[in-house]
C-alpha cells in the first residue's frame, strides 16, 4: 500500500515527471523559456524560495509550522542593511547580523513551542507580527538604502558564471540534505514528528530537536533576508510579505506531511522548482497577475491532490 | 444453525507480501470460531477485510447479519471523549435527536460493571492506561447488539480476573446466538472458549477443526509447522548486588542484579505507573531512586536511558515505536550514539546489529527498511524489545513484555529474559499473565490500589494467593 522506507523520497515519479512535462511545454509554447538569460532569472527567483522553504521543511517534518518567515526576512534583511553602508564594515558582518537576527527570532519560536507546549501556529503567528513590527522600528518605517557593493554582490553577483544566491541555495539544500539524512538530529527531527511520545521514550531530547528545527528555520529565513536585501540592494521593512505560504506550499507539493514525520529535502527541492517555473511561465505567458494568483491557487491544491490519491 | 459469515477464497497483498492467500471460512450463528497462528500469519488482515477496513485483492465476503463489531488488537479509541462517549460511539442514546447524557453514562457504567471494571464514565480516554482501554474497546463492542462480534486479542493486557468476566460474557453472547471470532496467543483461553479453531500460517489457510479435535501439542504443531521444542525449566540467575532501589508514595522495592522481580496485580493496581516513575516517563513527586547505592534524578526517560536503565512500554502504538520509521531506524533510536560518529550515523554499523536483531527475533518483515506501521503487532512489539536491548541496560523495565506475542516467539523471549539475568541484568517484570510471573521472577511484589500488599516467593505462592492480595478489600 505504501512505500517501505520514508527516506527514499521522492520514490514516486509524479513531480519530477509534472516538472519535465511543464518545461517541456513551456518551451514549446514560449521558445524564449530555455534563453540562459530566463533561466538564470528563474532559478534566481527560486533561491529565495527555496532557502526559506528548506528552512522550514525542518518545521514541518517535526510536525510543527512557521508563519513567521515573511517578517522575518524583513527583519533581518533591515537588520543587515542597517550595518552595510559603503566603508562601515567587511560585508560577512551585516551577513553574520541578519543571520542571527533569524536565528534569534526562530530560537524564540522554538523556546516558546518546546518549553510553554503553546501550538506553533500560534507562536508564530505572533512572532510574524512582532517581527514585523520591529522591521519597522529599527527602520524608523524607511526602507534602508545605500548599501555597500561588497554587500550588494551576494544577490547580483556570479561565480564562476553562476548567480551567487543560486550557489548559496545549492549549498544549503545539499548541507540539510545531509543533515537530515545521515545525522542523529535528522533521525530525531523525523521521530520527533512521526511519534513524539515514542520519540520521548525512547530518549530522544525532544525539545532541543524542536529548539533547534526553528532555530534552523529562522537562521535559514534570516539568510533570504540578506540576499533579498541585497539583491535589491535596500532593507525593506516591508519586503517578504506572503513568503511563508509560498515556502510551506513548496514544502507540502514536495510531499513533507503537514503532520509531520514524512518527507524531506529533496521533495522541497523539486517543490519550489515546479512553483518557480509555474511562476515564471505565467509571466512568460503574459497572464495577468490577478489571473496568475488564481491559477497558482489551483495547482498548489491540484498537486497535493495526486500526490496524496496516490497513498489511499 | 445459520451461517453469519461466509468468506470465499480471499486474498490481500501489500506491496510484495501476501499477507492473506487464498483463505476460505464459516462462521455459524452461536459460535465461537477462534483464528490462530503465528506473528504475521495475517490473522488481523483477514479480519479487517471482515470489517470492511481494506478491500480484498480477490475473493468475496458474505456477511448475513445486521451488525458487525470489532475490537482492534491496537485500540481504535478517541482520545479526547470521554469513556461513555467511546462506549456509544455509533449508537447514542438520544431523545429528540438530542444526546441523552445520563442514559449513555448509565449504559456505560452498566457494561463495565459487568466487565468488572470501575472507571468513571466521565474519565477522557487521553487519561487511562493501555489495558482500561481495551476494556472500554470490549465494552463499546458489547454495548452495539452485533451478531458477529470480532476479538482481535481482547485480553492482551487484561489480568486473569478481568479476562474471567470477559469469558462469561462471552458464554452469554453464544447462548443468545451472536457469533465470535475470537483471536488470541494464550493456549487456555482457545481452548477453554472456542466450538472451532482455524489455524493460519503464512497468510494460508491450514485447518479449521473442531476444538474437541485439537490439543495444545497438536494445535502449536499446525501454526508453526513443525513441532516445537519443550521449554525446558528456565535457567535463572543468580541475583547479585543491589542495583536498583526505588522509593515511591506506597511503593518500595529493590532489585539487584541478575534478579527477577515480578510485579503483579489486576487492572489498574498502578503498576505501569509505577514503571513509569522509574523511567523518567511520568515526572512523579514524591520519588526517590537510587541506583549502585547513589541518590540519581530521574527527570526523563533520556535521563533513564543514560543511567542505564531502559523500558517496554505497555502501550507499544503510543508509546513503542514511530510509525512511518523504517525497522532500523526504530530499532536504533534509543542507541543512535553507539553507531554514531559525533553526529554522523555509521550506517553500515548500524545495518549489521539491526540484521543480528531481526535474525535473533525472528522479525517477519519484508525487511529492514519496511515501516514498523505495516507490521503485525507481535512483529512490531520485537522491534521495540529489540530497540531497548540494543541500550546495553544495567536494568530493564518490561511492561507486558509478551502482548501479543506468539507461543514459539514467546518461549524464545521467555529464554531471552532468564538469559539476560544470567548475565547479571536486573529487570522487573509486569505482566498480567500468571504463568509468566509466575515462572520467571525470582521474587513477586503484589500491587493493589497503588500500593504494594505483599512480597511473595514464586516457588511458595499460589495463582489464589497473588489474587488475594491482589483484589481490593
Ligand atoms: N498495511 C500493511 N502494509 C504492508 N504489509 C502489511 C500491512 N499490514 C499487514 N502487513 C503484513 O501482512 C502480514 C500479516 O499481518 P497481520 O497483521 O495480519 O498478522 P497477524 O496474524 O495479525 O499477526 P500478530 O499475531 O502479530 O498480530 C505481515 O507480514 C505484515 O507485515
Ligand atoms: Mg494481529
Amino acid at each position: 500500500m505504501e512505500k517501505p522506507k520514508i527516506k527514499s523520497w521522492p520514490a514516486s515519479l509524479g513531480l519530477p515527471v509534472a516538472l519535465a512535462v511543464l518545461v517541456a511545454a513551456l518551451s514549446l509554447a514560449r521558445p524564449n523559456f530555455l534563453n540562459l538569460a530566463n533561466l538564470v532569472n528563474l532559478v534566481r527567483q527560486i533561491s529565495i524560495n527555496g532557502i526559506l522553504a528548506v528552512g522550514v521543511t525542518y518545521v514541518l517534518l517535526t510536525g510543527g509550522v512557521d508563519l513567521s518567515l515573511g517578517s522575518v526576512v524583513a527583519l533581518s534583511g533591515v537588520a543587515a542593511a542597517c550595518f552595510a553602508h559603503p566603508g562601515q564594515y567587511p560585508a560577512i558582518v551585516p551577513v553574520a547580523i541578519g543571520i542571527l537576527a533569524g536565528a534569534a527570532c526562530g530560537a524564540a519560536n522554538g523556546l516558546v513551542v518546546a518549553r510553554g507546549k503553546v501550538a506553533p501556529f500560534i507562536v508564530t503567528l505572533g512572532m510574524m507580527t512582532a517581527a514585523r513590527g520591529l522591521a519597522l522600528l529599527v527602520s524608523g518605517g524607511r526602507p534602508v538604502s545605500n548599501l555597500a557593493p561588497g554587500f550588494t554582490h551576494i544577490g547580483s553577483g556570479n561565480i564562476a558564471g553562476v548567480p551567487e544566491p543560486i550557489l548559496i541555495f545549492f549549498f544549503v539544500a545539499l548541507l540539510s540534505r545531509v543533515l537530515l539524512t545521515n545525522m542523529r538530529f535528522g533521525r530525531y527531527v523525523y521521530a520527533v514528528g512521526g511519534n513524539e511520545n515514542a520519540a520521548l521514550a525512547s530518549g530522544v531530547p525532544v525539545r532541543s530537536v524542536k529548539m533547534a528545527a526553528y532555530t534552523l528555520c529562522g537562521a535559514l529565513a534570516g539568510l533570504a533576508g540578506v540576499v533579498l536585501a541585497s539583491r535589491i540592494t535596500t532593507g525593506q521593512p516591508n519586503a517578504g510579505i506572503g513568503y511563508e505560504l509560498d515556502a510551506i506550499a513548496a514544502v507540502v507539493i514536495g510531499g513533507t506531511s503537514l503532520n509531520g514525520g514524512v518527507g524531506g529535502v529533496d521533495g522541497t527541492i523539486l517543490g519550489a522548482l515546479l512553483m518557480g517555473v509555474i511562476n515564471n511561465g505565467l509571466d512568460l505567458l503574459n497572464v495577468s497577475s490577478y489571473y496568475q494568483q488564481v491559477v497558482k491557487g489551483l495547482i498548489i491544491v491540484g498537486a497535493v491532490w495526486l500526490d496524496r490519491s496516490k497513498d489511499r | 444453525m445459520s451461517t453469519v459469515l461466509q468468506l470465499d477464497r480471499i486474498s490481500k497483498s501489500f506491496g510484495g507480501i501476501l499477507a492473506v492467500d487464498d483463505v476460505s471460512l464459516t462462521v455459524q450463528a452461536g459460535e465461537i470460531h477462534a483464528v490462530t497462528g503465528e506473528n504475521g500469519a495475517g490473522k488481523s488482515t483477514l479480519m479487517k477485510i471482515v470489517a470492511g477496513m481494506y478491500r480484498p485483492d480477490a475473493g468475496a465476503v458474505r456477511f448475513t447479519g445486521r451488525r458487525l463489531a470489532m475490537i482492534h488488537q491496537e485500540l481504535l479509541t478517541f482520545p479526547d471523549l470521554t469513556v461513555a462517549e467511546n462506549i456509544c460511539m455509533g449508537h447514542e442514546p438520544s431523545r429528540w435527536g438530542w444526546l441523552d447524557r445520563p442514559a449513555m453514562r448509565r449504559e456505560a457504567a452498566g457494561l463495565l460493571a459487568r466487565l468488572g471494571v470501575s472507571l468513571n464514565p466521565s474519565a477522557r480516554m487521553r487519561h487511562l492506561s493501555f489495558a482500561e482501554r481495551q476494556s472500554v474497546e470490549i465494552a463499546k463492542a458489547l454495548g452495539g447488539h452485533a451478531d458477529l462480534l470480532i476479538m482481535d486479542e481482547p485480553t492482551s493486557a487484561l489480568s486473569d480476573r478481568e479476562a474471567e468476566l470477559l469469558f462469561r460474557i462471552i458464554g452469554d453472547l453464544k447462548q443468545s446466538g451472536v457469533a465470535v471470532i475470537y483471536i488470541s496467543h494464550r493456549m487456555a483461553e482457545i481452548f477453554r472458549l472456542a466450538d472451532t479453531i482455524t489455524v493460519l500460517r503464512d497468510g494460508r489457510h491450514i485447518a479449521t477443526r473442531p476444538a474437541a479435535e485439537l490439543d495444545e501439542e497438536r494445535l502449536i504443531a499446525l501454526m508453526v509447522g513443525r513441532s516445537l521444542e519443550p521449554l525446558g525449566g528456565l535457567q535463572k540467575g543468580v541475583p547479585g548486588e543491589t542495583v536498583l532501589e526505588v522509593s515511591l508514595p506506597g511503593i518500595q522495592f529493590s532489585l539487584r542484579a541478575g534478579e527477577i522481580l515480578g510485579l503483579a496485580g489486576l487492572l489498574g493496581a498502578g503498576r505501569s505507573e509505577a514503571a513509569a516513575a522509574v523511567f523518567g516517563l511520568v515526572p512523579t513527586a514524591g520519588a526517590h531512586i537510587r541506583l549502585a547505592g547513589r541518590a540519581v534524578r530521574i527527570g526523563s526517560p533520556a535521563g533513564a536511558l543514560a543511567h542505564g536503565i531502559a523500558m517496554v512500554t505497555e502501550d507499544r502504538k503510543e508509546y513503542g515505536f514511530v510509525p512511518r520509521m523504517s525497522v532500523r531506524e526504530n530499532m536504533t533510536l534509543s542507541s543512535l550514539g553507539r553507531f554514531a560518529w559525533g553526529p554522523v550515523i555509521r550506517t553500515r554499523r548500524e545495518a549489521a546489529a539491526v540484521e543480528e536483531q531481526i535474525r535473533r527475533f525472528r522479525v517477519r518483515a519484508a525487511g529492514a527498511g519496511q515501516a514498523v506501521r505495516d507490521l503485525s503487532g507481535g512483529n512490531q512489539q520485537k522491534i521495540v524489545i529489540a530497540r531497548a536491548l540494543l541500550t546495553r541496560p544495567r536494568v530493564l523495565i518490561l511492561d507486558e513484555p509478551t502482548r501479543g506475542i506468539d507461543v514459539g516467539a514467546k518461549a524464545e523471549i521467555y529464554a531471552l529474559i532468564a538469559g539476560l539475568a544470567r548475565e547479571g541484568m536486573a529487570i522487573l517484570l509486569i505482566s498480567s499473565e500468571m504463568n509468566e510471573i509466575l515462572s520467571l521472577s525470582d521474587r513477586i511484589l503484589v500491587m493493589r490500589e497503588g500500593a504494594v500488599s505483599a512480597e511473595l516467593s514464586p516457588g511458595r505462592t499460589t495463582p489464589e494467593e497473588i489474587l488475594r492480595y491482589a483484589m481490593p478489600n
